[in-house]
């Protein structure tokens, strides 16, 4: 009988089973950022504890950073009192910090894999939910919260249960104008938000595996938000050849030797599954949300819903996100008018997304009316895209090209949208008030159906943009 | 362990909270995670939603001081912040009871010494309707038995068993059972590969 991949990672970093029943975990990398570290910093102080192995946390500054500009101080009195702790307690705790004068800061969930800090094999762990983004190479990576962060901080390990694995069969070729984002949301779409609970989610199938590692990436970023804690695709020729070179990878010899590792950690054909779901690619079309979770979510030639049609347990949220986000069931999603476009998020900022979205904006102009943002995941996002001129095509349509940072997608800097504003957004989640604005709205799709919507000034279907 | 940690039962008044997959960045929006400390969430709690609904539960007075939460399905769905659970434990909530929860609110809810029982559809159904009524009747939210108790009614309630041991023996605090392995923590790293430059 064959083993999967969670098999293997898990016995490998197994320490022992706890007196709950649970298993103690250890951590090959922790992740860590200014929002939900300094009070696991404090708790630790309390505790009389150190930092167990400081060389396997690495951190980072994005959620808070300004992206109009980033100099030091922040004008932002409380972003900076926040930036000051983090830099203190990596300091005092010896842990390494990609700061904002690095040239590798950015959103820890692109840093990671982009550094080659990320890799096949690992147990992952960091205090936010789209962590689950690392499993696109091989890795089992969980979203924890700040208690679990002393706890990784204190011990490098976790107390976990062993989750379920689920398979997601994505078959055949997409079409053109679909990207992974479509993919993912219509995984959602149909397992639903709270499907995954207690599952960790395995991306295969003939889709899955002709997809880069970018659109690998942003299919696990969003396993979170189909209640799923973990995803992961099993690694391959794709993974190797993403993390030969990086800066944190294995080199010459060594690489070489990790490969062979990495490979052995995949899941055995035969491996037992507790459950296996296909989806047919080539049918999926760009997809739109019409509500206030990633679930709700149409193809972009679709109407929005009728309450009346929701399974009975999603009744009442549907009548409740049509009212929030004033929509009528019925009403063609494209044609919706938007206020403010955002390309950016640990989901969709990296350089694939922003060449996807550079190519819908080429030689095209921002709809009057429409404020419209990149953001890039990254600094090294960041260049990588001035280099090849995209900032410029942005710029020339009338897009603000920002410094790298969560951003919009969170609204904890500058970055929000106004009272009822509806924003057509790359990010993660649609959530009320998600993007700063208590009654702002939110349109959740691919990087160029956001480019597309900001050049119409309302919801279209990228591919008509695209001939 | 101290005795004090130890979550037998919770016992108190309680608090409705319908409608399902309600997420943490309701509980507490991201604009107040700018901070280095938990303090002050409390005033926070579900600021936007009582902003927009006056008769939002968390307005009403029959409710305050009210401590166990009565939810409906996927309860803290959505970002990992524990600044929910320790905005709702601020606010006055010893203890959740609904019709399911999302992994890592449940996970952070626990951590705090916060038991989030689970029961059926038409038991939460019932409790938010009977809480509504006489909110200033006691729950009685017993991790021991798995069950829970409002005026003559029992309900039978679940609880995975690692969060119902580790809030029987006050262990939900989990850094000091992790420190007991030791250098067994260190064997299990000298094993790794990717540890040891492959």
């Amino acid at each position: 009988m064959g083993e999967t991949l969670l098999d293997k990672v898990w016995r490998a970093h197994t320490v022992k089973m706890l007196p709950s029943g649970q298993t103690q975990l250890f951590i090959g990398l922790h992740l860590i950022h200014e929002v939900t570290s300094p009070q696991a910093f404090q708790m630790l102080r309390e505790a009389g504890l150190k930092v167990r192995l400081p060389e396997r946390t690495f951190a980072t500054i994005d959620h808070i950073v300004p992206t109009a500009s980033q100099m030091r101080p922040f004008g932002d009195l409380l972003a900076e009192e926040m930036t000051v702790h983090l830099v203190r307690n990596c300091q005092e705790f010896d842990i390494r910090l990609f700061d904002l004068n690095s040239g590798r800061q950015g959103i820890v969930h692109v840093i990671g894999p982009e550094l080659g800090l990320t890799q096949p094999g690992m147990t992952i762990a960091c205090g936010d939910s789209h962590t689950s983004t690392h499993g696109a190479l091989g890795a089992l990576a969980f979203g924890i919260g700040t208690s679990q962060v002393r706890d990784v901080l204190a011990t490098q390990c976790l107390a976990m249960a062993k989750p379920k694995l689920r398979q997601i069969r994505v078959e055949g070729c997409l079409a053109r104008g679909v990207y992974a984002k479509d993919v993912i949301l219509s995984i959602i779409q149909r397992l639903g938000v709270k499907g995954g609970v207690g599952y960790a989610y395995e991306y295969a199938g003939s889709a899955v595996e002709a997809m880069s590692m970018e659109e690998r990436l942003t299919i696990c970023n969003m396993s979170i938000e189909g209640g799923a804690r973990a995803g992961y695709v099993n690694p391959d020729a794709t993974t190797f050849d993403y993390l030969k070179g990086r800066s944190f990878a294995p080199q010459g010899g060594a690489f070489d030797r990790a490969v062979a590792w990495w490979r052995s950690m995949a899941t055995e054909p035969g491996a037992t599954l507790d459950d296996v779901v296909t989806l047919d690619g080539g049918s999926i079309q760009p997809v739109v949300t019409w509500g206030i979770n990633p679930g709700q979510s149409v193809g972009v030639g679709d109407r929005i819903p009728n309450p009346a049609e929701a399974p009975e347990t999603d009744r009442a949220a549907w009548t409740e996100a049509l009212t929030f986000m004033d929509f009528k069931p019925g009403q063609p999603i494209a044609g919706t008018r938007i206020d403010v476009a955002f390309i950016g998020s640990c989901t969709n900022a990296r350089l694939s997304d922003l060449r996807a979205a550079a190519q819908v904006a080429r030689g095209r102009k921002v709809a009057k009316g429409v404020r419209a943002l990149v953001v890039p995941g990254s600094q090294a996002v960041a260049a990588a895209a001035e280099a090849e001129g995209l900032h410029v095509i942005f710029q020339e349509a009338g897009f603000e090209w920002r410094k790298a940072g969560c951003s919009l997608c969170l609204g904890m800097n500058e970055d929000k949208l106004k009272g009822r504003e509806i924003c057509a957004s790359s990010s993660n989640r649609n959530f009320k008030g998600r993007q700063g604005s208590p009654m702002g709205r939110t349109l959740l799709m691919s990087p160029a159906m956001v480019a597309a919507a900001s050049i119409a000034g309302e919801v279209v279907d990228v591919r008509e943009l695209l001939r | 362990m101290s005795g004090d940690s130890v979550r037998r039962q919770i016992v108190g008044r309680g608090i409705p909270l319908p409608g399902n997959d309600i997420d943490t960045d309701r509980i507490i929006p991201a604009r107040f995670l700018k901070s280095v400390t938990f303090e002050g969430l409390e005033q926070h709690v579900f600021v936007d939603d009582r902003l927009q609904a006056p008769d939002h539960p968390f307005n009403e007075d029959r409710y305050q001081g009210a401590s166990i939460l009565v939810v409906g399905l996927n309860f803290g769905c959505g970002s990992s912040r524990e600044h929910a659970p320790e905005a709702l434990k601020r606010w006055g909530i010893r203890g959740i009871v609904g019709g399911s929860f999302a992994e890592i609110f449940f996970g952070n809810s626990t951590a705090l010494g916060i038991p989030c029982l689970t029961v059926a559809p038409q038991d939460v159904e019932w409790l938010m309707g009977t809480v509504a009524h006489h909110p200033e009747r006691e729950i009685v939210l017993d991790v021991e038995a798995q069950r829970v108790r409002l005026g003559d009614r029992t309900i039978p309630a679940r609880l995975p068993d690692a969060a119902r041991k580790q809030l029987l023996t006050g262990t939900w605090n989990a850094t000091a059972v992790l420190l007991e392995a030791g250098e067994g923590i260190e064997r299990v790293a000298k094993d790794l590969p990717y540890l040891r430059g492959y």
